[in-house]
């Protein structure tokens, strides 16, 4: 919402400096985002007075002037024609910024003549768009400051210009009076009166008006007159100026006498041409759905059932509240005009506007809550206006319907401010600023102003005490804790595991990374998703149309534009929610960690390598260990297809429990995401992995054993497909008791032992329990490790 | 005997290896030695020459003995350092590489926020990202036709033809979160709820998601003012001040009552910040006394109760805090980027310790 100081001081009577209103404005919740004055790109303008003009030397158009100043007579080359003796004029000396031009003025020659300044234009300084000559003034004195001239005598150009944010509860602060109200209410002056005299009518109002039984919960009520042999034309300097300054253009006198009321009061209104109403009577009701509406914006809408609408015997004129039409608009040649102000009522106008989305300034306040009881009001102040600028005379006012009831009032405790606050403000403090907002006070109940649609309970009241008291002033109060002592923790088990894994994974070398949630329809296609249930309605993009079904997506397009600038090894992990499907339950929490290209950069160790999937299998199982998995979890195979078929595992808990699953990527899903070198990958379902049973923190007693462990070494001759761990469990489950280790430590395929198999070495470790094993005890388990290890693979031992 | 001492002594100390050393014992203490032969002649003489006799030669066998380890010792000390001489190695050479991997600021920040409030007796709440347009809006005292609503930007799931429902939103603060607490734990309740949301939105200071914490506490006695000490406490830790001040503006949010915009005082000299000095004002929350309709929806009375709520950008705390200039750059996930702001495992926030 823009305003100019000059317009608040209509409403306003205030000695207030431009900063405490600021401040002030800031403070009640009108939050002040921009000020910009004019006057402040002038301050560099001096006027002067032209003595002598002469033709240049060597160019036609040129005269070389003598220009008196505040830095005494100065040779001045000009080019503008009525460049003359005698004239008073705006000087610019050498170091003024002239914006206009963007240019800081120097000392130069033109045509071989030395020229000591410039004389402006309105255009030159921005003032208007006026370039046919240098300003002309009629007064004025040599060396005075131009600001203060024209603050002196044409002060709507140096106006200041302030811009304030407005919260969707304030729509009477979308008028000036309003935020004058507010300024006095805070004590920044007096409101001053608005008398508005109702003009008589003339004659009987020639353009009837109904409103629909249907409609008039959209639109209750409705005035209109008709006012005859207008003229038309340019509205004068002061509106023009006053529209300009906020940013509006001015059109005709009609058309920016109801902008005028839009902004001082927050009263939008709309002219017809009454001429072009056909069989003079105007409808207000739904419209059926479908017709379509020329609106003044040149645009066609094609209206939905249920929108108010306003229709003359050839069809809809208007859209009640968003915007007239084009066809019964006022032009130039109206003569007779019919002013309409109506109240349309907030919900039904929002969804119009929505739909259509048209954003007009009177949608902006209709959506919001007009001032019902200045209805009427507004006719009468906007017909006097008319009157005045337009000449003509009125008609007798119609109304339709029925003001509608915004009566209601609330207990106001004026204990409540300190409960809910912590404010001390005495009740007569209390009652008073309230009644300065315009509530009518009637023993503790507080009557609440027309212009408040905002205000609908106790707490309401409070805050308008608050807010003018000033909240600045409220101080600080401890919260005492729930319970004295210590603080309890307060982390859930899921919540230790999220910062447990994240601290792991960047333990392991990977970088964090946070993507977004939506990604791209053929990106979750590849992983398994990509339907509309996922789908959002109105994505920002078309890359970012699909919630995501797993966080590889993100990490592997992270990792196509890291390697697009140059970086080839990549290590990237991601902590985040994954989502089955569109409701707030399909929602999951994943891990996910992407391993590309060497293991280490090149070096002189010749410790680099292609990563690979034992790389992502260890950091998978460490991650899984920081979070509390078991250690004993099973392998499988049978992962979603974006995994490749033969190199990946499942890491498991039972048939069913897939804690975590570690592989290399399908490369297809590599060459969909332009990923280059080797790509291993991991995925952890947190949720899968078993919360921690509520045990003591003390730990079992350690068990050591005096006794000396025995290692032996045995391969076996297996088919290639065998599957090392069912090797190792085999031999494991040769003596449970003795053996308390199994581990694979040589893999050969093929060679000398022929296709399709492969030599598989593990060494076990026995650890005596009593006594230390005798040889032949040895043997035994030895025999024993060797029978089950034959009968589970069918294998042998190599010999 | 004094010859037979001379003699090995000169020899233990002439012999320039292991081998030499060997056979010059061998020949003086060995077995066969000569002064083991003449120790076993001991046994012929009379006992007075063998009390002279004896401890001489016992004496010099041991004395021969210590020569022949301090020489054995000399010896492979001398092979040490002559071993050691030709171990050299170019030491300026790279180290083996060890993978360094960091954290992301908005989760090292979010660890910041819950260790601040975790002391003030504040939990973690967390809620779905898709939730019902109840929970983000009506339950919020957003009805449908708020002009909040359109403000807000707000991301709609695909309805299925058929499906009647009003459509899912993308959440676009974490303020449904107090809701699901609310009718979870009932009243009284003191919880924070980061995570993230997102908004239609994207420009040089806006991306469609982004991360808020929101802070609820509801008791018999709580008001703006303790509203104002909680926040004054979390800002003086988290940007590691010893004092701060902090305004309150009038706001307006649909479900606060009153609600409060708060600036704290700053300065931007040489374009740094610094937080609790200077003339600037930054704007850094939304906050309130939560919204009688509010407590309603989320099952508490408010006749009985009352409370605050606020709600930050973690985002937002974590550029002011860490100088971090452009917000876009937190999603693109660049390698340059995760290093230089991303933080190391072992820095993890905790109050005793410091935040940073």
């Amino acid at each position: 919402m823009k305003f100019t100081l000059s317009w608040l001081k209509e409403h306003l009577e205030t000695d207030a400096a431009l900063d405490d209103i600021l401040y002030a404005l800031t403070d009640l919740g009108l939050e002040v985002e921009e000020v910009s004055n004019p006057a402040d790109r002038l301050s560099g303008f001096r006027i002067g007075k032209v003595t002598a003009a002469e033709q240049h030397p060597d160019a036609d158009k040129l005269r070389v002037c003598k220009v008196s100043t505040d830095q005494g007579e100065l040779q001045i080359i000009c080019g503008a024609p009525n460049a003359r003796v005698g004239i008073t004029v705006v000087v610019a000396t050498p170091g003024t910024y002239v914006p206009g031009i963007d240019t800081t003025i120097g000392v130069g020659k033109i045509r071989g003549v030395e020229s000591f300044g410039m004389m402006c234009s309105e255009r030159e300084m921005e003032l208007s768009d006026e370039h046919d000559g240098i300003i002309e003034l009629p007064s004025g004195e040599v060396g005075q400051s131009f600001v203060d001239y024209l603050a002196e005598n044409d002060p709507s150009k140096v106006d200041t210009v302030i811009d304030i944010a407005i919260t969707p509860n304030r729509p009477d602060a979308l008028g000036v009076r309003g935020i004058a109200r507010d300024l006095a209410a805070r004590g920044l002056g007096a409101l001053k009166p608005y008398p508005v005299e109702p003009v008589m009518g003339q004659f009987p109002c020639p353009i009837s008006v109904t409103i629909d039984e249907d409609t008039k919960e959209q639109c209750p009520v409705f005035f209109g007159r008709v006012i005859r042999g207008v003229k038309n034309g340019s509205s004068p300097a002061w509106l023009q100026d006053r529209l300009k300054a906020i940013g509006l253009r001015p059109i005709s006198a009609l058309v920016d006498i109801t902008n005028f009321f839009t902004y001082d009061n927050n009263r939008p209104l709309h002219v017809f041409d009454a001429d072009k109403v056909e069989d003079s009577a105007l409808r207000v009701h739904r419209a059926t759905g479908g017709e379509v509406f020329a609106a003044l914006d040149d645009k066609e809408y094609t209206l939905s059932e249920g929108m108010t609408v306003i229709s003359d015997g050839a069809g809809v004129e208007s859209l009640g509240g968003i915007m007239g039409g084009l066809h019964s608009g006022c032009s130039e040649s109206t003569t007779s005009v019919f002013l309409e102000a109506a109240f349309f009522e907030t919900v039904r106008t929002a969804y119009t506007g929505r739909a259509l989305k048209i954003n007009s300034d009177a949608r902006y306040r209709f959506e919001r809550g007009i001032d019902p009881a200045w209805t009427p009001i507004g006719v009468e102040a906007a017909t006097a206006m008319i009157l005045d600028l337009c000449g003509g005379e009125a008609s007798e006012v119609v109304m339709a319907g029925a003001m509608p009831d915004h009566a209601r009032a609330y207990r106001l405790n004026t204990d409540r401010i300190q409960s809910l606050v912590g404010m001390e403000i005495p009740e007569a403090t209390q009652r008073q600023s309230l009644t300065a907002l315009g509530f009518v006070l009637d023993g503790k109940m507080a009557h609440v102003p027309s212009w408040r649609p905002d205000v609908l309970g106790e707490a309401d009241l409070v805050e308008e005490v608050a807010r003018i008291a000033s909240l600045t002033k409220l101080r600080g109060k401890p919260l005492p804790r729930v319970l004295p002592g210590v603080p309890k923790p307060i982390l859930s088990p899921v919540q230790k595991r999220e910062q447990a894994a994240r601290r792991a994974g960047a333990a392991l070398g990977f970088h964090e990374c946070v993507s977004y949630s939506f990604i791209d329809q053929a990106a979750a296609a590849l992983f398994g998703a990509g339907s509309d249930a996922t789908r959002l309605e109105n994505p920002i993009s078309a890359d970012m149309s699909h919630m995501r079904p797993d966080l590889l997506p993100g990490l592997l397009a992270a990792a196509r534009r890291n390697q697009a600038r140059g970086f080839v090894d990549l290590a990237l992990f991601e902590i985040g929610p994954v989502f089955r499907g569109g409701e707030p339950e399909e929602q999951d929490f994943q891990i996910a960690g992407l391993l590309i290209g060497r293991s280490a950069p090149k070096d002189v160790h010749a410790s680099d390598r292609d990563v690979d999937l034992f790389d992502v299998k260890a950091d998978a199982l460490a991650i899984l260990a920081a979070i509390g998995a078991p250690a004993k979890t099973q392998i499988r195979r049978g992962a979603a297809p974006w995994w490749h078929p033969g190199r990946h595992g499942q890491i498991c808990l039972g048939p069913k429990r897939t804690l975590a699953v570690f592989g290399e990527l399908h490369p297809k899903i590599l060459a969909a995401f332009d990923i280059k070198g080797p790509a291993v990958a991991f995925t952890i379902s947190p949720n899968e992995v078993p919360l921690p049973r509520n045990s003591p923190a003390t730990r079992p007693a350690l068990e050591l054993k005096d006794l000396q462990a025995v290692e032996r070494d045995f391969a076996f001759v297996v088919d290639h497909k065998t599957e090392a761990m069912d090797l190792a469990n085999a031999a494991q489950g040769a003596d449970k008791m003795l053996i308390t280790d199994v581990r694979v430590f040589d893999e050969f395929v093929g060679g000398s032992l022929g296709v399709d198999r492969k030599s598989i070495a593990i060494r076990v470790r026995l650890q005596p329990i009593e006594v230390t094993l005798t040889d032949a005890e040895i043997e035994a388990v030895g025999s024993k490790i060797v029978a089950k290890v034959t009968s589970a693979t069918g294998g042998a031992l190599r010999v | 005997m004094d010859g037979l001492r001379e003699k090995y002594i000169a020899a233990i100390a002439a012999a320039q290896d292991e081998s030499a050393l060997e056979e010059t014992r061998l020949a003086a203490v060995g077995k066969k030695g000569e002064v083991s032969l003449k120790l076993r002649e001991l046994g012929n003489m009379t006992p007075e020459e063998r009390q002279v006799a004896g401890p001489a030669l016992n004496a010099l066998k041991e004395e021969l003995n210590s020569a022949l380890m301090a020489r054995k010792a000399a010896l492979a000390d001398a092979a040490l350092d002559e071993r050691l001489r030709t171990e050299w190695l170019d030491v300026t050479l790279p180290a083996r590489d060890q993978r360094r991997g960091t954290i992301h600021p908005i989760s090292q920040v979010t660890e910041e926020v819950i260790a601040i409030f975790a002391d003030m007796g504040f939990g973690v709440a967390e809620g779905p990202r898709i939730d019902t347009d109840w929970y983000n809006f009506d339950a919020l005292n957003i009805p449908e036709h708020h002009p909040a609503r359109a403000e807000m930007d707000t991301f709609y799931m695909h309805r299925a033809e058929g499906d009647d429902r009003p459509p899912h939103v993308l959440r676009t603060h974490t303020s449904p979160v107090q809701i699901r607490t609310m009718e979870k734990t009932g009243a009284p309740v003191r919880v924070i709820c980061p995570g993230g949301v997102y908004r239609a939105d994207y420009d040089q200071t806006h991306t469609p998601m982004f991360h808020q914490v929101e802070g609820l506490a509801i008791d018999k006695d709580i008001s703006m003012a303790n509203l104002k000490w909680v926040l004054e406490e979390f800002v003086k830790a988290y940007f590691e001040v010893e004092d701060v001040e902090l305004r309150f503006r009038a706001s307006h949010f649909p479900f606060t009552e009153p609600s409060a915009e708060v600036d704290i005082r700053c300065s931007w000299a040489g374009g740094q910040l610094k937080v609790g000095e200077g003339d600037d004002w930054l704007e850094i929350l939304g906050s309130g006394m939560v919204h009688p309709k509010v407590l309603q929806a989320g099952g508490i009375d408010p006749e009985q109760w009352q409370g605050f709520a606020f709600g930050m950008g973690i985002d937002r705390i974590a550029m002011l805090k860490y100088g971090i200039p452009d917000l876009r750059a937190f999603f693109d996930s660049d390698l340059r980027w995760l290093r230089h702001y991303g933080f190391s495992s072992l820095d993890q926030p905790n109050l005793h310790g410091g935040l940073s």
